[in-house]
């Protein structure tokens, strides 16, 4: 049984905070992702419950107990970077065995875990190879038993894919969510990909300048993004600004600065509020020919299509804004640039964000 | 297309090989002549070994030999000790003024030691007399051959630091290790190639060094290669070809038995 809590958290670079005033706690056994674009104090974090970095203000907790001034090496940790900071000198053997070993575990037991580490990593039969000689993909799966043979009480991952090709990557995201189901480790990840925190994620939180901006599994986050960040950093968004034009039985009739209306649910709004809603992409719908603006419903012009096997993603102009638009590929009929469409979608996907 | 390739390959070799008869013609004539018995290097060749015993009857030789070698062991141990110690700061730390002083490293490289030598002994002057320190002796020889050998060693070491991440260390602190611990059994490793690069160019730099040493050596006592250039203006015999063939040798021997254990900072 771990947690960990960070409470308060304050660090500043010059006049630069990386972290301010960060609260989180990361439940035993979940795996955690941290998002957010590069300088947003994911990493900062991360290194700070390794204990790399010295807080400026704010505690860090595990199980409990404050190890905010215990050294690293003390603080029974896994951590996997993104560069998998393997010893070059050593073989798969002794990188594995390494942190047993400056633990003076006898030979025979520290045979005994390596072996079962490796196995549960496949990676049996390389124990004698140099890391010179393993793949990207194998010198991941070096790394992560490193980190997990001396069962530590947290599992630390610094953008661990990064380093992967796409095929590799999608291999490696099933198989670190395997091992890390199996051995039941609280994982905190660190990662600027999206997609790859949605697929592996218990929960994550999304971060912007040092701050939280919202914290909740992914999909949850994805349906109900709380702002302009969060719905555009976690996927795609278009956003409708407008203004309130009533509210009733629990509903907001917004008018649209691009014309017709949308309906959303009324979420504390008073007639004559600005609005901003986010629709995703693949909630809208799009038809041949234009019928006027309406409720959920504008018109708008083909500008451009990309092709991506399964999907296509239109650009359609409506007004002075550029929406974007998913389809499978399994719609009816595919539109050319420069085809006359109208857009429309359902209520409850008019998500109110805060601008 | 095949004898193409096949006449350029022959004439790349045979380039090296002149390159290679360049470098090493001199010194085999050099080495030869050590084991001719004429003390005119008159041909033809007689092989004997009186050179290498009237070298062994040579005070005044042997003993600028032992000063030579005293001088780079000593210049060897303090300067890898001292420029490894600087690199890893360079590599490990960020401080005011860092880039500066590591900019300042180059221009020692290319002053000529002529300069740098007058430097020294006049700066020796003034200073050494209010220590109590004679201004010119080995003490002054081993500060100026320091002096000059640790820009060698920071830039060899700090070369291969560059290519070792420090998320390597700090992958070892994870895993329990204690500073101590990662410095011995993970950093030392892998850096060890590069430092013991950078003693063999320290002991070069002192063991070579002659301007440095002929302006701070004192009469009475000498260098090897101050020794050697007395000889010569005086008229020499063999005896200097007997003790440069020794040297060789040895210096020789210490490279090719490096290169066989650390492959020149090739293998990680």
């Amino acid at each position: 049984m771990s947690e960990v809590r960070v409470v308060d958290c304050d660090k500043r670079y010059g006049r630069v905070a990386a972290l301010d005033g960060v609260t989180l706690t990361f439940v035993n056994g979940e795996f955690f992702g941290l998002l957010g674009p590069s300088g947003s104090g994911k990493t900062t974090l991360l290194r700070a419950i390794a204990g790399f970095i010295e807080l400026d203000r704010g505690r860090v907790l595990l199980d409990g107990d404050d190890i905010g001034h215990v050294p690293v090496h003390r603080r029974d940790i896994g951590m996997v970077f993104q560069n998998y900071a393997l010893f070059p000198h050593m073989t798969v053997f002794d990188n594995v065995a390494f942190g047993l070993s400056v633990r003076k575990m006898a030979a025979d037991e520290i045979k005994r875990r390596v072996d079962e580490i490796l196995g549960l990593v496949r990676l049996s039969g390389l124990q004698e190879r140099k890391p010179r000689q393993l793949s990207g993909g194998q010198q991941q799966r070096v790394a992560l038993a490193r980190a997990l043979v001396t069962r530590p009480k947290v599992l630390l991952l610094d953008e661990p894919l990064g380093a992967l090709d796409k095929h590799l990557r999608e291999e490696m995201q099933v198989e670190l969510r395997r091992i890390q189901r199996e051995v039941g480790i609280t994982t905190i990840f660190v990662t600027h990909d999206q997609e790859e925190a949605m697929t592996l994620c218990d929960r994550i939180a999304i971060m912007n300048q040092g701050g939280i901006v919202q914290i909740g599994p992914p999909l949850e986050v994805y349906e109900h993004p709380i702002n302009r960040f969060a719905a555009g950093f976690l996927g795609v968004a278009n956003f409708l600004e407008g203004r309130v034009a009533s509210v009733s039985g629990g509903e907001a009739r917004v008018d649209l600065t691009l014309g017709g209306q949308a309906v959303a649910a009324a979420d504390g709004f008073k007639p004559g509020d600005a609005a901003v809603l986010a629709v995703r992409p693949e909630k809208i719908g799009i038809e041949a020919g234009q019928g006027g603006a309406g409720v959920n419903r504008l018109d708008g012009t083909v500008t451009g299509a990309v092709f991506s096997g399964s999907s296509t993603t239109y650009r359609v102009q409506v007004g002075d804004q550029t929406l974007a638009v998913f389809q499978q590929n399994a719609a009816p009929r595919r539109f050319e640039v420069n085809d006359p469409v109208t857009l429309h979608w359902s209520s409850e996907h008019n998500v109110p964000v805060a601008p | 297309m095949r004898t193409r390739t096949n006449i350029a390959t022959g004439l790349a070799q045979v380039y090296l090989a002149l390159v290679l008869l360049f470098l090493y013609v001199p010194i085999f004539t050099m080495a030869a002549m050590a084991f001719n018995s004429s003390p005119l290097y008159e041909l033809p060749f007689q092989f004997d070994l009186v050179w290498f015993k009237e070298l062994a009857g040579n005070d005044r030789l042997i003993r600028a030999g032992t000063n030579s070698v005293i001088l780079a062991v000593a210049n060897t141990v303090i300067a890898t000790a001292l420029g490894t110690a600087a690199a890893l700061a360079f590599s490990r730390y960020s401080f005011r003024g860092r880039r500066v002083m590591q900019l300042l490293l180059l221009p020692p490289i290319t002053i000529p030691w002529l300069v740098i030598g007058t430097a020294m002994l006049v700066f020796f002057y003034w200073t050494f007399p209010s220590l109590g320190l004679s201004p010119r002796g080995l003490h002054s020889i081993l500060l100026g051959h320091v002096a000059l050998s640790l820009p060698y060693v920071i830039i060899v070491v700090g070369a291969r630091l560059t290519d070792f991440p420090k998320s390597v260390e700090e992958a070892a602190a994870t895993l329990g290790a204690t500073p101590w611990q990662t410095f011995w059994r993970v950093s030392a490793p892998i850096i060890a190639p590069g430092v013991v690069a950078a003693a063999l160019f320290a002991f070069a730099t002192s063991f070579d060094q002659f301007v440095i040493s002929y302006f701070l050596a004192p009469p009475g006592v000498t260098t090897l290669p101050v020794e050697i250039y007395t000889s010569i203006r005086k008229g020499f015999t063999p005896e200097i070809n007997a003790i440069s063939t020794i040297i060789i040798a040895v210096s020789m021997s210490i490279m090719l038995i490096t290169a066989r254990f650390y492959k020149f900072g090739g293998e990680r």
